[in-house]
This record gives C-alpha cells, sequence and structure tokens, in this order.
C-alpha cells in the first residue's frame, strides 16, 4: 500500500516542468503539513511577539521568565488547557461549542491560495509553492473571510449573554460594512493585473511594480479594512473590554477563549499575507527580476521565502505597532467611516484607475515598466491630495450635537401623531 | 443621529487623521526602541528602601543573646492601634524583662511610636517587606520571631536631619 502511494517518487522526471499527478498528490499532503505547523507555531510566537511589542511600546520588559520569555505561549498553552470549561446554563450549547471552530477554521483555510516562494526544483518535478493554486484564488479569498463572521456572531448569541450578543452584533455589522470597501479596494488589482488567481497577480507585480505604488489609495483602503475584519485595534468594536467586558468571548474559558484568540492572530497572518500579496508583490524580490525567471532553483525559493516572510512579518508588526498606538473608535464614527469615507472612496479610484487603464490601453502603451511609472506619478498627486489637502479640518461623523428643545417638541408631536407631516415641513 | 453624546469643541480646522496618526506612531516607535525600560525586575533586583522606611519589626538583643526589652511597658501604652501585648516578669537580680512581648502585625499601624517611644532602644521597625505567610495566627509576631528576625532597622530619623531634608 504505501509502496504503491510512493511509486510516483521513483519515477525522475525534468525539474522543471509540472510534475505527474501522483507526484502532486505526494507534494500537496507534504505542504499541507508544514504550512500547518508552521502556521500553528508562527500564531503561538505572535501571541509572545504581541505581549513583547506592547511591554517594548509601555516601557516595560514583557515576559521574561519561562525559558528567558521564549516558552511563554507554551506555558499558556499548558494554563488554558488545564482550566475548567464553563458552560453558561442558559446557552445553546451546540452552538456554544461550534463557534471557537467556525471562528478558527476559517482563518486556516486562506492560507491555502497564498504563493510564498517561487515554485521548487525537485527531481520529480516542479513544485508549485502554494498549497492550492486555484485559479480563482483571490474570489475563495473573499468568500473565506466573509465566514469567519459566523463564529464570532455564532459566540455571541449563543453565549446568551448580553455583552457578548452586542459584541457579535458589532462584529456583523462592522465586518460586513468594511467587506464591501475591501472588495472594491481589490477591484482596482484585479483592474491592473486581469486575473483573480494570486500567483497571476505577483507575477504581473513583478514586472510592472508592486501595487502598493501603482495603487496607493487602494492599498490604504485595503489596509485599513482589514484592520476591521481582522477586529484589531483601532476597531475591536466587537471586543471592546472598556465597555462589552470582553465582548463575544465573554463566556468562553480555557482552551475555547484560547481558540478565539488563535483565530485572532491567523487572521492577522492571513491578512498580512494577503496585503503583502496584493500590494507588496508577494514573494517578489525587488530590483531584480532574477528571481522571477526560469529556471527555478532551490536558492530562488529560499531567498523568495525569504522576501515573503520578511513582508508578512512587517506587517504584523504594523498590526501590533496600530494597536498599541490608536485608541478604538466609536462605533458611529466605525460606520461612517465605513459607509461615508470608505466605500466613496473605494468607488471613486475604482472610476479613477478604470479611466486611467482604459487611456493607457487605447495610447498603445504596453504594460511594463514605463505604465508602472505614469501610474505611480498618478498615484503621487492622488496621495497627497487625500492625506494633505482633504484630511484637514474634517472629522469623521462628528457627533451631532443634543436637538434643542423646539425640535426635540415638535419630533414628539410628530410620533404621537398631533401633528401632521405637512406641519413639520412648514 | 446620536442623542446626548457630549460633543468636544476642537478647532476643527487642526484636526486630521493620517498625520495625527503617524505622528502617533512615531512616539510609539520612540518608546519602543527606548532600551531604557522602567520595569524593575522584582525578585531578582530590589529597590533600595529609604533608611526611614517603617516595616514588620525587630526586637534588639544584647551581646548574650537576650532581648534588650525592661517590659516597661511604654510600648503598649503608646500603641494607638493596641497592638503590642507585654506581659512583664522579674529575675532574681530584679532586673526586668518580658514574659510575654506579642505583637499583632494586622492591627499594626506602623506609625513608629514604640520604636520612638522605647527607652532601650529594644523594639524598632524594620526596613523590610515580604511578610507572606501560610496562615494568619503566624502574623501575631512572639518575642522569639521578633529578636531571631535579622534584617535592617528602621533610622527613625537622621540626627543630623532631623526634618528629613
Amino acid at each position: 500500500m504505501i509502496h504503491l502511494a510512493l511509486q510516483p517518487l521513483m519515477q525522475v522526471a525534468d525539474s522543471q516542468l509540472p510534475p505527474t499527478e501522483g507526484v502532486f498528490l505526494i507534494g500537496t499532503v507534504v505542504k499541507m503539513l508544514i504550512v500547518f505547523t508552521v502556521y500553528m507555531v508562527g500564531v503561538a510566537m505572535l501571541t509572545l511577539a504581541e505581549r513583547k511589542i506592547s511591554a517594548w511600546i509601555q516601557d516595560r520588559h514583557g515576559p521574561n521568565r519561562v525559558g528567558y520569555g521564549w516558552l511563554q505561549p507554551a506555558a499558556d498553552g499548558v494554563k488554558n488547557i488545564m482550566k475548567e470549561e464553563t458552560y453558561p446554563d442558559a446557552a445553546n450549547l451546540p452552538l456554544f461549542i461550534l463557534a471557537p471552530a467556525i471562528s478558527f477554521i476559517p482563518a486556516m483555510i486562506t492560507w491555502a491560495v497564498i504563493p510564498f516562494a517561487s515554485p521548487l526544483p525537485t527531481p520529480w518535478g516542479r513544485i508549485d509553492m502554494v498549497v492550492a493554486d486555484l485559479p480563482v484564488g483571490f474570489l475563495f479569498c473573499l468568500a473565506i473571510s466573509s465566514l469567519g463572521v459566523y463564529g464570532i456572531v455564532l459566540a455571541g448569541w449563543s453565549s446568551n449573554n448580553k455583552y457578548a450578543l452586542l459584541g457579535g452584533l458589532r462584529a456583523s455589522a462592522q465586518m460586513i460594512s468594511y467587506e464591501i470597501a475591501m472588495g472594491m479596494a481589490t477591484v482596482c488589482v484585479l483592474l491592473l493585473s486581469g486575473n483573480v488567481s494570486l500567483s497571476t497577480i505577483i507575477q504581473q507585480q513583478s514586472t510592472m511594480g508592486w501595487n502598493v505604488f501603482l495603487l496607493s489609495i487602494a492599498f490604504f483602503i485595503f489596509l485599513i479594512a482589514a484592520f476591521a475584519e481582522t477586529n484589531r485595534l483601532p476597531f475591536d468594536m466587537p471586543e471592546a473590554e472598556s465597555e462589552l467586558i470582553a465582548g463575544y468571548h465573554t463566556e468562553y474559558s480555557a482552551m475555547k477563549f484560547s481558540l478565539f484568540f488563535i483565530a485572532e492572530y491567523a487572521n492577522m497572518v492571513t491578512a498580512s499575507a494577503l496585503i503583502t500579496s496584493l500590494f507588496f508583490g508577494g514573494w517578489d524580490i525587488p530590483f531584480t527580476q532574477w528571481d522571477n525567471l526560469p529556471p527555478f532553483t532551490v536558492l530562488k525559493t529560499v531567498l523568495t521565502l525569504g522576501a515573503f516572510l520578511t513582508k508578512v512579518l512587517f506587517f504584523l508588526f504594523f498590526f501590533m505597532w496600530i494597536r498599541w498606538t490608536l485608541p478604538r473608535f466609536r462605533y458611529d464614527q466605525l460606520m461612517s467611516l465605513g459607509w461615508k469615507i470608505m466605500l466613496p472612496m473605494a468607488l471613486a479610484y475604482i472610476t479613477i484607475i478604470g479611466t486611467v487603464v482604459l487611456a493607457l490601453d487605447r495610447a498603445g502603451i504596453a504594460r511594463g515598466p514605463t505604465y508602472g511609472a505614469i501610474m505611480f506619478g498618478m498615484n503621487v498627486v492622488l496621495v497627497v491630495l487625500l492625506f494633505v489637502v482633504l484630511d484637514r479640518g474634517r472629522i469623521v461623523s462628528p457627533a451631532y450635537s443634543r436637538l434643542d428643545r423646539e425640535e426635540v417638541a415638535r419630533l414628539r408631536d410628530i410620533s404621537s401623531g398631533k401633528s401632521t407631516l405637512a406641519e413639520k415641513n412648514a | 443621529m446620536t442623542i446626548g453624546v457630549k460633543v468636544l469643541d476642537r478647532p476643527i480646522e487642526e484636526v486630521s487623521y493620517v498625520r495625527a496618526t503617524l505622528s502617533g506612531m512615531a512616539l510609539t516607535f520612540k518608546h519602543l526602541v527606548d532600551p531604557h525600560k522602567v520595569t524593575v525586575q522584582y525578585p531578582d533586583e530590589k529597590w533600595d528602601l529609604s533608611p526611614r522606611w517603617r516595616g514588620t519589626h525587630r526586637m534588639l538583643t544584647t551581646e548574650d543573646g537576650k532581648s534588650k526589652c525592661v517590659a516597661c511597658g511604654l510600648c503598649p501604652t503608646v500603641c494607638p492601634a493596641n497592638c503590642i501585648k507585654l506581659v512583664p516578669g522579674e529575675d532574681e537580680q530584679g532586673n526586668r524583662y518580658p514574659l510575654v512581648f506579642e505583637i499583632d502585625e494586622f492591627r499594626c499601624i506602623f506609625c513608629g511610636y514604640c520604636q520612638e517611644v522605647c527607652p532601650e532602644e529594644a523594639i524598632h521597625m524594620g526596613r523590610h517587606y515580604e511578610n507572606a505567610e501560610y496562615s494568619r495566627d503566624k502574623f501575631v509576631y512572639d518575642l522569639d520571631r521578633l529578636s531571631t528576625q535579622t534584617h535592617p532597622v528602621c533610622e527613625m530619623w537622621d540626627p543630623a536631619d532631623p526634618k528629613g531634608e
């Protein structure tokens, strides 16, 4: 049986060509195992990184007792496994137990489609360094990431706790609102690449320049939406410990709580990897075409993997950096930022990019460095306009002042039927 | 329309989000890389206590190991918390000594009057913290315990600098 399964490995093939189906299957299983293991260990280390960075920013030392701090994630894990699992009497038990898994699994699945290095040549053929190079890669990411909200909403609802419910409600409103801005921002990326496969998007960026320079404002919108999607500060409405105790996971204890925690960090990793792939050229090494062109070698795979990890780690650091810099948005400001600013901005940007792409294509400029330079020039103008001119003297949803008494009296009259709409309008 | 939300009156011309965020990030980054951390690594390094620190008591002893206390009764009298229990005794030579000398450290308010009033400089406040015990009755320190503790004692005041300047 094992001999049969390993049969494909007995044959030697051209290392620069795609492998046979049997090798492909074995390779995928191996990739799944490695990626999953590295991912989980990485997430555990992220909890340590967050505590260290928060400590340093607050002029503290952070955890440094268990194995000089390095074993802190293991200590946390042991503690969480040994703690008591509590079940609220009034909770809806099946959903209560299911919710942590529902929020945890989508965060991990998204990683399947993210390419993390250039293809690896092996004696049995060329192995793509992505678990599943789906042709619909990016759409898959959007589809799965919208599933994540179910875990949070179900956790909030099934706990039968008012704070948890409020957290769940906020999560659903927030994540759905920002998903729209996020999707709109990525439409610009698709306009440039002309394909939804993440590998193609990365290839396009290696020739034209990274999308962060070509589509700066789309990147900006995507970044903010990513913060909202992962429920990180300044958008941690669903958790909001100063307002809602612990939000949707108020009633969770021990390993189930830990699962929500892991899901949050897994979401962060995925969001960072997506930002890297869509806007920072994925595994592309800047200033050189050497890494993108065949023949592929092991050295190229290692170096591009390093480039990819560096970018992802930078964004993970960025997530934490922002968390310990900005305070939480107020809820009405959050909603109006999403609907009144991010969405119109994204729509306007799609229009501009669409027009420019059309004009450049009409002018007969091939997609390449020149094309990228023109886009970059336009973006510099737009960024200056947005950050220096438009971001001045404006407040996101100024809370309206109290209604004056006359107005309140008039509204009361209308609602109690004493006056009519005609009078109100007069 | 949010009703009843307090509105801060801030000059709207100066409001900005992106630049304010960037300057905030610059500030936090400065602290991130700042090697000076304020935390004291407690069990490994400890604060120097003030010479006037008033902690749990110590009874000083003479060279031959007997306590300096002459059971005059001044400290239980002056104690505002009434936490000192003293039963005086007298030996064959007519020297008074404490038969029972107990201080309830839970009742004690650490005012230091006992040390100030003691004519023999026997009872002292200690320059000491870390008093954890496994049971409450361990906090009634008897004469034995008071005499065997070795931590430094409180100076109360520096004769050269009585106002602590």
